[in-house]
């Protein structure tokens, strides 16, 4: 077949016109691929993505749902006003009531059937009274073994409102030569 | 209807606007608790830090911590008089269960409480591939268990070492700020366990809340100032040794 031939067969506008249908068929792939990621796109983003940002904005009410294990000492102070009238004159007013008692959401929710566990002064006290270097120089501190012979400390201490109103009563209670008046670290400032 | 080039330049900031509402779908969606009007940090005073532990346990308990890793600890320094740069630091279990004696009683021995510093401009945040941490509208960076692919990218750009992943659920973990607390009007498990108010919660954007009176009045620093994270976390009193 000559090259003049194969020109004159083949009109010029009728071959752009048979080529147009490889573009056609093309664009249309693009066009259901396109699709198919939108679609594709809107069911597995979860809903809530790009609400507040780059992130699933649920996510934050998911982490705002757990329960407390703390109460808070608000609440412990709804039932408990008369231990509060006790701390508040005391060294130990500032002190939330969880930090010694521990989590009591539990027993705030159901005060009857759940009830906080007896506390050991003995192990409790020296977890912010034993002496340290490292403390604070106003803060009160006894090196334990030799402030009360392993007695508990509320032989003669009440925490709730920890200063000794008449010595006298703490010699007659206790009989242990090895317990000692206040060893006491510098007076003056302490737990605010 | 025809509309020339002026009235179509006029348009686009509305319809931008308006589709960036369409986008954010209902913005508070909790209706006691409006995070747009919080701004959460948290100051340390130092000077009244006991290092008990108390923190670190209560945390513990209240966020279901792992044995052996930790979302807050208490770390002890000494500070020998003649090497004020090589500070010696240690941190047993955490503090969780107090520290021993401090044998060198020599130079300068305080504790430093430490947690998520809940950087405005967070590293954390912007290494993570998959939109899975991210800084809340009401300052806290937080961790979408759901997304998180346990890259441990976090772990490693947090330049406090605030995270780490759980080995239970294989994702990162860091303090929450106790998001479930804060959004509920409590303080958190550490600042109320604290039974020396070392420890305090504070909102930035809350005109009567006491920090702003306190960063007023007090030399305030932050860790790693150098880092330009815009750290929320408040250290009064931070010596220059602590790292």
């Amino acid at each position: 077949m000559s090259l003049r031939r194969k020109r004159a067969s083949s009109g010029t506008t009728m071959q752009a016109f048979k080529d147009s249908g490889h573009l056609f068929r093309l664009a249309a792939v693009f066009a259901l691929g396109t699709l198919l990621f939108l679609v594709m796109r809107s069911v597995l983003v979860p809903k809530s993505f790009g609400q507040y940002g780059h992130y699933r904005g649920n996510a934050m009410a998911e982490i705002a749902a757990r329960p407390v294990s703390f109460a808070g000492h608000q609440t412990c102070e709804t039932c408990h006003a008369d231990v509060l009238d006790k701390k508040k004159d005391g060294k130990h007013a500032h002190v939330n009531c969880e930090a010694c008692h521990g989590p009591q959401a539990r027993h705030a929710d159901d005060p009857s059937s759940v009830q906080p566990p007896k506390l050991d002064t003995a192990v409790l006290c020296v977890r912010c009274h034993e002496a340290n270097a490292a403390k604070p120089k106003t803060f009160p501190q006894v090196a334990s073994a030799d402030h009360s012979s392993g007695l508990p400390c509320d032989t003669c201490h009440q925490p709730h409102s920890p200063a000794i109103e008449s010595p006298a009563s703490v010699s007659s209670a206790v009989s242990s030569p090895a317990v000692r008046s206040p060893v006491h670290s510098p007076a003056g400032g302490g737990a605010k | 209807m025809s509309i020339s080039r002026r009235h179509l330049l006029l348009l686009l900031p509305a319809a931008a606007v308006a589709w960036k509402h369409v986008l954010a779908g209902t913005p508070e969606s909790s209706p006691s608790y409006t995070m747009s009007q919080h701004w959460w940090s948290m100051l340390i005073d130092l000077p009244k830090c006991i290092g008990c532990g108390n923190c670190v346990r209560a945390c513990q308990v209240e966020n279901d911590v792992p044995d052996g890793y930790f979302r807050t600890w208490v770390e002890r320094y000494h500070v020998s008089d003649y090497d004020i740069e090589n500070p010696h630091v240690d941190s047993p279990d955490g503090g969780k269960k107090g520290f021993p004696p401090t044998k060198d009683e020599g130079g300068k021995n305080f504790f430093v409480p430490k947690l998520c510093n809940h950087c405005a401009d967070s590293p954390c945040t912007q290494v993570c591939p998959v939109g899975a941490t991210f800084i809340s509208p009401d300052g806290v960076v937080l961790i979408d268990k759901k997304y998180c692919l346990g890259c441990r990218y976090c772990i490693q750009a947090c330049p406090y070492g605030c995270r780490f992943l759980n080995p239970q659920s294989n994702t990162a973990e860091k303090c929450t700020l106790c998001y479930h607390r804060i959004t509920k009007g409590l303080t958190t498990a550490c600042c109320e366990a604290c039974p020396t108010g070392a420890r305090q919660l504070a909102d930035l954007k809350n005109p009567n809340d006491p920090i702003h009176e306190f960063l007023k009045t007090h030399s305030v620093q932050v860790l790693k100032p150098y880092m330009a994270t815009h750290s929320k976390v408040f250290y009064n009193g931070l010596d220059g040794s602590v790292r």
